[in-house]
């Protein structure tokens, strides 16, 4: 995978994590889901937006140890073909 | 189409067992009021077709699409399939589709259990998974679930319909609350005895323990379903409408 695919879809996550509320620039890698006030059913529409833009599917047991909008990225990313 | 339901011009209604009886009915209702209609059926086709021509003569649009959604796969299919068919998203889902295998518990096998939960809650759960992904994205979305009072009211010969049906209300009001944010609502239609061939057998008796004293008709459940699924409903969900004639009152 490129790096600019990888930028592409680290963009594409960021952006789909701010139409949930936070502002852009709060979504640090290190800024955690809980002190963004994202919750488990944006995380499912996130999961919703990769697998229809990407064709990854994202389980409920993938999205369990993801604390972090870094840790969130990385989880796309891993998925990714 | 009515202004009232400006979605129409951007997703469609699927409606499972949508060939006979409260199904059709609920086809015909939803058309009517502007939703393009995919009518999911397992067996009868030819009351499928009937079903779509009726809409088309009326001037709405509508699909017919086979499906057995007790099987793993097939629901996930049949809304891929009415988004091809009729160019948008699921965005009212009809979970109408229903078996019946009745008997006293003593004497219910384990095959008319399966059969029952498979296709009357497992089917339903598994449309109404991947129907809400897509309706959380659209921020709008309306499923309506048809149970039965025998899923709230004892009804003897019917463990494996009332456990289905009661699991179809539990399921609904879990749901209703984890989307309700998204403007996606859901709810429950439990309809009483209703004139369709799942009660042909039903005498007279029956008519006496029922305060409106006759049986429903399709129609009049299709109009609980109707509100719903409109846009006027936008602050019910997971609640569970009876359309019982006053039996469970």
């Amino acid at each position: 995978m490129s790096t600019a695919t990888r930028d592409a879809v680290s963009r594409k996550i960021v952006e789909t994590l701010a139409s949930f509320g936070p502002a852009i620039d709060d979504l640090r890698p290190e800024a955690t889901l809980e002190e963004l006030d994202i919750d488990s059913l944006d995380i499912a529409e996130l999961a919703q937006v990769v697998e229809d833009e990407y064709g990854v599917e994202i389980s409920g047991d993938d999205a369990a140890g993801v604390t972090t909008v870094g840790d969130t990225i990385d989880l796309v990313l891993a998925k990714l073909p | 189409m009515s202004a009232k339901y400006p979605r129409a011009h951007e997703g469609v209604a699927l409606v499972t067992g949508g060939s006979r009886g409260i199904g059709a009915a609920i086809a015909k209702t939803l058309a009517a009021d502007g939703w393009p209609v995919a009518i999911g059926y397992r067996s009868g086709v030819d009351q499928a077709q009937a079903v779509q021509a009726e809409i088309e003569s009326a001037g709405g649009v509508a699909t017919t699409l086979q499906a057995d959604i007790s099987q793993a796969g097939a629901g996930d299919a049949l809304l891929a399939d009415a988004q091809e068919a009729l160019g948008n998203p699921v965005l009212v889902l009809v979970n109408n589709a229903g078996v019946r295998r009745d008997g006293l518990s003593p004497q219910i096998t384990d095959d008319d259990w399966d059969t029952v939960v498979a296709t009357n809650l497992t089917g339903a759960f598994r449309l109404t998974r991947r129907a809400v992904r897509t309706m959380i994205r659209a921020r709008f979305g309306r499923i309506v679930n048809i149970a039965s009072i025998v899923g709230i009211k004892a009804n003897p010969g019917q463990s494996n319909y009332a456990a289905a049906k009661a699991g179809l209300i539990g399921m609904t009001h879990t749901v209703a609350a984890e989307v309700a944010r998204r403007g996606v609502t859901v709810n429950a239609v439990a309809p009483g005895f209703i004139q369709t061939d799942m009660t042909e057998e039903l005498t007279e008796d029956w008519l006496k323990l029922i305060p409106a004293r006759r049986l429903g008709t399709p129609e009049d459940v299709a109009a609980a379903v109707r509100f719903l699924a409109s846009e006027d409903a936008a602050y019910v969900t997971g609640t569970t409408l009876t359309v019982d004639g006053g039996l469970t009152a």
